[in-house]
């Protein structure tokens, strides 16, 4: 492993979504947002974080870039809310634009809003939500990173994150069952087919730039004999990226016609991908901003649905995996679900020489991706790798060869790490490393 | 004087602290009704197991990565808040007043506990310069309040160990208290009635929601 310099203070990034709006804003719209916001669109959850904190810093802990940029005390989540909505309630939405432009690259980009905070907090302070409040503010301004607004905007004209078209699915679907079907013949991706047991739903990176996992799961769903389908129209994506811009009016037309396709294919359950924030966003928080207490059909996760094919023995491991491998476990799915031990259950079942992590589970530390914060674009990594060290050095410590990365953000922010601080591994979903061990009928 | 700090004064300051407690639960609970998770998705056992967690030190991790740290905050906690209920002196009041004992404990263990708070709180007060995140995100009234809590411990050590002649210490003793009644709904140390609140809210959102561990 190898550490690069950091720089002592932070460079000036550039970005047209924040850039050239912070050249036009009015400071008296803003002062209005922020009111507004703060009065109208939150209630005693804020008030009474606001009022409890005690300023003790023993959230500190908790976070990857403060223990990453040893304890600068700028990095503590703490700090974070007090240089961006302690200032805002504090001085009444009176900002100047040099406090805007430091709190929306701490709100965008200096918290992932993976909520590991609130377990060291010992009000249980849910400080990812206050970041929340603050995106929320943001987007309501319209001063979002451009590459981060550009993905909201897919999510809004066409319903998934990556500008695919209708068409280029359905194409992409029958290419990737037709790969399966060189080497596995009964391979199926079944289409539009009402009543089925599974509905089958990704993000939208999958079909663009992944598409070998379709082909993946299309072998072992056939494998293990259920019966699934897919949807051919809109409501296929998952993924929500207008969750993490604040734009949460988007967010909901977003989770409610994922939810919509669902009960219109009348399916049993959803059975999702590999990804936390999509978890997140179609169990949690779309529903809710939908006035839902939950989803109207259970959805599985991933981790959860490969638990449960290789505890029921629906598929066969014909030989363990074999290299050193590790895992990520990612924020929304196992601090954000509980799926820890399932993973690990998983991890054992498929692989020979698996090496856990140290903090795991719940006190893992996040990938340094999620919550919207790859999405922000090429231009910003740097922020997300100098804030990330102790991750490097976590996976480092494990010796393994491979991380397994059961979440898309995860998989690529991983990936990152692995090439900045030159830790020589891999990484894998665990769709990859299943269709490598199984056993195929 | 004495008798007036220790009559109408005290009554004045016990119907701030009550009322004003009162008020600002009332009030925050309306509130939360307009919430779309607050009150839909608590769950009294999860947010019980939660507080289990974190009242009994050493039961997450937080707590054992910092061992001197929450045997001082913990040993600060429960000396301030116990002191004052089971002093003996002050159940004697408690029964003129309200008609009521509560158990008492013997005064050279209160002493022990006086200066329990005392330490505790000096501890605090430069841990918030001495720490550079704490000092970070502390402004003036972060130091006043440390001064406000541990000032009746301070007067009232100081006057049951009769450093000054006549009523003065006593009188100080009762006024620190007031003070100190009489913030708590106004400022941070209203975490006093918050605490088992925002835990179990958090207790609830990771076991009852997410199926997962908070502690």
């Amino acid at each position: 492993m190898q550490v690069p310099d950091v720089p002592k203070e932070i460079p000036r990034i550039e970005d047209p979504g924040i850039d050239r709006r912070l050249e036009e804003i009015d400071l008296e719209e803003v002062e209005r947002v922020i009111v507004e916001t703060l009065d109208k669109e939150t209630a005693a959850r804020l008030k009474v974080y606001l009022e409890t904190c005690v300023h003790c810093g023993l959230c500190s802990e908790g976070c990857h870039y403060f223990l990453s940029h040893d304890k600068d005390p700028r990095y503590a989540p703490v700090s974070k809310v007090k240089q961006t909505l302690w200032e805002m309630a504090r001085r009444k939405g009176k900002v100047d634009k040099t406090f805007l432009r430091n709190a929306v690259r701490i709100a965008y980009l200096e918290c992932g809003a993976c909520r590991r905070c609130s377990m060291y907090c010992p009000f249980g302070i849910d400080i990812a939500y206050l970041t929340m409040v603050v995106r929320r503010i943001f987007h309501k301004l319209k001063l979002v990173p451009q590459y981060l607004q550009d993905t909201v905007n897919s999510h809004a004209v066409t319903m998934n994150q990556m500008w695919v078209q209708q068409d280029e699915w359905i194409d992409t679907l029958q290419w990737q069952e037709e790969e399966t079907r060189d080497e596995y013949p009964a391979a199926r991706i079944p289409l539009e087919k009402e009543g089925a047991e599974i509905m089958y739903s990704v993000i939208g990176p999958e079909p663009k730039i992944l598409a070998q996992l379709l082909g993946n799961i299309s072998l072992i769903m056939t494998a293990a004999g259920y019966d699934w389908t897919m949807p051919a129209t809109d409501g296929w994506d998952n993924s929500n990226m207008a969750m993490y811009s604040g734009d949460f009016e988007i967010m909901a037309r977003v989770e409610k016609l994922h939810w919509e396709t669902a009960q219109r294919l009348r399916v049993k359950r959803v059975v999702m991908g590999e990804c936390g924030h999509a978890f997140r966003g179609a169990v949690y928080d779309g529903p809710r901003w939908l006035g839902w207490t939950e989803p109207p059909i259970p959805m599985v996760h991933a981790i959860e649905f490969y638990y449960e094919l290789l505890k029921e023995g629906r598929i066969k491991i014909r030989e363990k995996y074999k290299k050193p491998i590790t895992v990520q476990d990612p924020c929304n799915t196992v601090r954000g679900r509980g799926l820890g031990d399932k993973l690990r259950y998983v991890m054992n079942a498929l692989c020979e020489d698996f090496r856990d992590v140290s903090p795991n589970q719940e006190h893992n530390y996040c990938c340094g991706a999620g919550g919207g914060l790859i999405n922000c674009g090429a231009n910003w990594k740097k922020i997300r790798m100098w804030g990330n060290r102790v991750k490097a050095e976590q996976l480092d410590a494990t010796g393994a060869e491979i991380v397994c990365t059961p979440c898309h953000n995860c998989h690529s922010g991983i990936e990152d790490i692995i090439g900045h601080y030159k830790l020589g591994m891999h990484v894998k979903f665990i769709s990859e490393i299943l269709v490598e061990v199984m056993e195929r009928p | 004087m004495y008798d007036f700090v220790s009559g109408p004064l005290v009554w004045v300051a016990f119907a701030v602290f009550i009322g004003g407690l009162a008020f600002k639960f009332v009030t925050t609970y309306a509130s939360a009704k307009g919430e779309k998770v607050v009150l839909p998705t608590f769950s009294g056992k999860h947010g019980l197991r939660s507080l289990l967690h974190w009242v009994v030190p050493f039961r997450n991790r937080n707590t054992r990565l910092r061992p001197i740290f929450t045997l001082i905050s913990f040993g600060f906690h429960l000396c301030l808040l116990a002191t004052p209920l089971f002093l003996m002196a002050h159940n004697v009041l408690w029964h003129r007043a309200f008609g009521v004992r509560l158990p008492s404990i013997p005064d050279p263990l209160a002493d022990v506990m006086t200066v329990i708070v005392v330490l505790g709180g000096g501890f605090f007060f430069l841990r918030r310069l001495a720490v550079p995140v704490v000092r970070y995100v502390s402004d003036w009234k972060d130091f006043v309040l440390v001064l406000v809590a541990v000032g009746p411990f301070v007067t009232g050590f100081a006057s049951h160990q009769q450093l000054l002649p006549g009523d003065t210490l006593l009188i100080l003793h009762v006024v620190s208290g007031v003070v100190w009644l009489m913030v708590i709904p106004f400022t941070r140390i209203v975490h006093m009635m918050w605490y088992p609140f925002t835990r179990a809210f958090m207790g609830s959102e990771f076991g009852y929601v997410r199926h997962a561990r908070d502690w």
